[in-house]
């Protein structure tokens, strides 16, 4: 890879490096060093897009400052980092993201909104669903925003990065019905994200409680045939999560379970719901954690036979039992390594990389801080075949460019419309499996179109205005990575077009 | 090997997979009749039970108490077909082209492999090549290597921000998606500029998406600019491009494609439509399945309308990743099962008929006591029509899907 354009700015945003000599002795020397110093600056801007959403000149100043082991260290200790005051402020200023899911359902869930649509006055069914539609909108909205500042702006950019990889690993989408429309941010800030860098175990957990996850798979309703509390909708087995649970939260699709151990599976999570949020407003029941409710009288409480281990019927414990299983299964620490080295190293994971963290995502009991460590310092990450090998996802992508520009967004509407119409919408993913993360499910002819115009468009500020230095921060994190035909064309570009062209740039598809 | 280099030998890899030179192409397909065949894909399983059901089997009504739809002859019931099967009622805009005969259905059908992920199973119809992990060309995709090359940068068109699995591989496919509806302009790049220098020569995956990108816009641009715009506005296509976005969502994707497809040089099209996962409240006459199914059948009927004389010369398959359970669950609806029903339209189809090998939905007929069946391989009804529908020789239908013959075929063409 060439790097012709760089030295001057990066230089002067790191500020470590020497003014140029005046001595022709000094010349080789200066070349000598020249190169090393171009090979690290590719090596810090390696490491920083595979570990934020994009790099920008302060995180590289920072790496050059505090070295790469430190900074992995610290990243991977989010807690260790001072969060930004702003973004804090923000998430506790909207209770979509912050607030108890069990009040967010007494407050919006269609019912509630409804009565409210009507003692507000509206008159027919029309007005009704308008206003309705309105609130969740606004809501969305706010979901959206929160998303992307945080993303963007965060300077916990590893909690960041793991927050969307494991959303899109357990996704919910937005879409599905009502309750998903105001629960999925929630899920993320109180289901995901604490546990993003912490333990699988936790994860699955967290995930299988939340009353966005029940009700986008449909364990709500997942009943015991004949029990007490069968009735109307609630009457019978629904596989849809126990399925889901084995085939994309854990095992894996070729993780070794039959049909045999969804059915059974699916009868250990009968019962597991949310609390009707009517009967928590009248003191009938007492929600747990997330606002979920555990239904004894819908649960069966026969023994069932899971992955060939019998787990006797006793109800809630039974659940926790095949959690555990679950989450402590080879497949499951194979599955979970193959996704983490697919989405940070190359869309064709080394197989010895993946074995090597499968056996410490097992010896240390599903810990992903470990196991992210172990990858972020492994070979595989480092080898110059692994590098620039990832193209972006249409969100990486969004992000990075304004990330690396500056742009201040004013329009975050506008952001996640750019992303959805990509095929990414934000929180919109129907299918649980989430969104694909390699260059086969992205890359194509008129979304590559898109990008770059997209690219142009922020550049020049059509989404909100971007600093003076514009071109030398585009040029610092770009630069050291461009190849010989870009930096010809960038020559021979008029001024205002270059930081536009180098954000849509071949190389800056690629991370 | 450097990254560039790797690329462009995962193309050729793909090339030699698939031995189909362009001259050895040319010896297949019909030069110049323009068929064309246009695939929608309903992902998320559709259940083919309360499609066509079949209403001359008591047990239909046993097992699908809230879910059935009333036999023929009352309010809300279903649309006689043949004396057993009937349509649901929110079909009916195509209820005439049955009666043209230009609409057939094939029962019990469906993929051979026993997976019931979605993921894996759309994988599987898409690749054509059910069980095998390894294949990452998509049928549609390998078709065109075995049609004519008229050199058109939309020989296939895909509705949609993505490409689908079933279109990659080595030829060329023009995206129809946001940025293309009816306001769309067309990108033409200077050769000396910027953009062209920087991706114009790439031998990579990106400079080839990039070249076919300008040169797709520009063709598709043109196309949908013609005439009155059917293409829909932003906002519609907006909501649209969610994966694969419901007939709600996309009620005009007929007309789209009917318009998309009338340049001569289309070959294949592509539209995935979703929202067909009913494992809760599925509803029956009326509901969740019947509202999306009556965009579904809207869309189609327009689509073959908009489509005028070229619907003569074109096949519409519609398919699915598996059915679902034969028994309706404890919430009103239905589980991930195994067969399913393919539909076939088009001007030439021999149609007017349920083909298909369908028993009963006695627990002794079904696979595993609770799915439908599959008696025929979703490959056997594909080779069927595209043999006679695009004249393809059985050597190059063994390259559209290698490792599959055809045991028998259907007369599906006239």
């Amino acid at each position: 890879m060439a790097a012709v354009l760089l030295t001057a700015t990066t230089c002067s945003l790191a500020g470590s490096c020497q003014s140029p000599s005046a001595f022709t002795g000094q010349a080789a020397i200066n070349t000598v060093n020249a190169t090393r110093q171009s090979a690290e600056d590719q090596k810090i801007l390696h490491l920083l897009n595979r570990m934020t959403f994009g790099a920008t000149p302060e995180d590289i100043a920072l790496v050059k400052n505090i070295g790469i082991d430190e900074y992995i260290r610290q990243q991977l200790d989010p807690r260790s980092i001072p969060q930004n005051q702003d973004l804090n402020q923000m998430v506790a200023d909207l209770p979509v993201i912050s607030g108890d899911p069990m009040n967010l359902m007494m407050t919006y869930s269609r019912q509630v909104l409804m009565e409210k649509a009507k003692s507000d006055g509206a008159q027919d069914k029309e007005a009704i669903q308008k206003q309705i539609g309105k609130t969740y909108q606004g809501l969305h909205q706010q979901m959206l925003m929160a998303k992307l500042r945080r993303n963007i702006e965060s300077p916990r950019q590893l909690e960041e990065v793991m927050t969307d990889f494991w959303y899109n690993h357990f996704n919910v989408a937005a879409n599905k019905g009502a309750m998903d429309r105001f629960l999925c941010g929630s899920f993320e800030q109180q289901a995901i994200r604490p546990y993003a860098l912490g333990n699988f175990r936790d994860l699955l957990e967290a995930t299988a409680h939340h009353p966005a996850m029940l009700f986008y798979l449909d364990n709500w309703q997942n009943t015991a045939p004949n029990s007490a509390g069968s009735r109307g909708k609630l009457k019978g087995i629904n596989e849809n999560y126990a399925r889901e649970l084995m085939e994309l939260h854990t095992l894996g699709v070729d993780g070794g379970y039959t049909q045999h151990d969804v059915v059974a599976l699916a009868h250990i999570l009968t019962g597991l719901g949310f609390a009707p949020p009517k009967a928590v407003a009248l003191g009938r029941v007492q929600p747990g954690v997330f606002g979920s409710y555990f239904d004894r009288n819908r649960h069966d409480f026969g023994d069932k036979v899971l992955l060939g281990r019998t787990i006797k019927g006793n109800g809630e414990s039974e659940i926790e039992q095949a959690l555990d299983m679950l989450a402590m299964h080879p497949s499951t620490a194979h599955h979970i390594s193959y996704q983490l080295a697919q989405y940070f190293v190359s869309d064709n994971p080394p197989e010895a990389l993946v074995n090597r963290l499968s056996q410490t995502y097992l010896h240390t009991g599903g810990n992903i801080k470990a196991v992210m460590n172990e990858l972020l310092h492994s070979p595989e990450f480092w080898d110059s075949k692994n590098v620039a090998v990832k193209y972006k996802s249409p969100y990486r992508y969004a992000v990075s460019v304004v990330r690396t520009s500056g742009a201040q967004i004013t329009d975050y509407k506008k952001l996640a419309g750019f992303v959805a119409s990509l095929g990414q919408p934000i929180y919109g993913c129907l299918t649980p499996d989430g969104y694909k993360n390699t260059q086969e499910a992205w890359l194509n002819p008129d979304g590559l179109l898109k990008r770059i115009a997209f690219a142009a468009n922020v550049a020049r500020g059509g989404l909100g205005q971007v600093p003076d230095n514009e071109l030398n921060r585009v040029e610092a994190s770009v630069a050291p990575l461009l190849g010989k035909k870009t930096t010809t064309a960038l020559a021979s570009a008029r001024e205002p077009q270059k930081a536009g062209l180098m954000l849509g740039s071949p190389e800056f598809m690629t991370y | 090997m450097d990254r560039r280099e790797f690329l462009k030998a995962g193309l050729f890899s793909l090339g030699m997979f698939i031995p189909g030179t362009q001259g050895w192409a040319y010896s297949n397909g019909k030069q110049n009749g323009g068929h064309k065949l246009v695939v929608v894909f309903l992902r998320g399983a559709i259940d083919g039970l309360n499609v066509v059901a079949p209403y001359g089997d008591e047990r239909y009504y046993q097992i699908r108490q809230s879910i059935a739809i009333p036999r023929p002859g009352s309010e809300g019931s279903l649309l006689d077909l043949d004396g057993y099967f009937g349509l649901n009622p929110a079909l009916q805009p195509l209820l005439p082209l049955w009666q043209n005969k230009q609409l057939a259905f094939v029962h019990a059908s469906g993929s051979p492999d026993e997976t019931r992920s979605h993921f894996d199973a759309q994988d599987y119809m898409e690749s054509g090549v059910p069980g095998v992990k390894s294949i990452s060309t998509g049928w549609l995709n390998r078709l065109l290597t075995q049609l004519p090359d008229n050199q058109s940068p939309i020989r296939a068109i895909n509705v949609g921000p993505t490409l689908p699995r079933i279109l990659e591989g080595p030829a060329t496919v023009g995206m129809a998606s946001g940025a293309l509806n009816g306001n769309a302009r067309p990108i033409n790049l200077p050769e000396n500029s910027p953009l062209m220098q920087m991706y114009g020569n790439r031998s990579d995956a990106l400079g080839a998406a990039f070249r076919n990108g300008v040169d797709a816009q520009n063709q598709i641009a043109g196309d949908l600019n013609n005439g009155d715009s059917a293409g829909g506005g932003d906002d519609r296509m907006m909501r649209a491009s969610k994966g694969a976005p419901s007939p709600v969502a996309f009620p005009n994707f007929g007309a789209k494609i009917a318009k998309l497809t009338h340049d001569p040089s289309v070959q294949v099209a592509f539209v995935a439509l979703g929202g067909w996962d009913t494992h809760i409240n599925q509803g029956a006459s009326k509901g969740q399945l019947a509202n999306k199914l009556t965009g579904l059948g809207k869309g189609l009927a327009e689509m073959v309308k908009a489509m005028g004389s070229d619907f003569e010369n074109t096949t519409i398959l519609v398919m699915s990743e598996f059915g679902r359970t034969a028994k309706e669950n404890g919430n009103g609806g239905t589980d991930h099962g195994h067969g399913n029903v393919m539909w076939v339209l088009g001007g030439a189809v021999n149609g007017g008929k349920v083909y298909g090998r369908f028993s009963s939905l006695a627990d002794r007929d079904l696979h595993e006591s609770r799915d439908l069946p599959v008696t025929t391989d979703f490959r056997t009804v594909l080779s069927s029509v595209i043999s006679e529908h695009l004249e393809l020789s059985s050597k190059s239908l063994a390259q559209v899907f290698p490792e599959f013959t055809a045991r028998e075929r259907l007369a599906l063409l006239t």
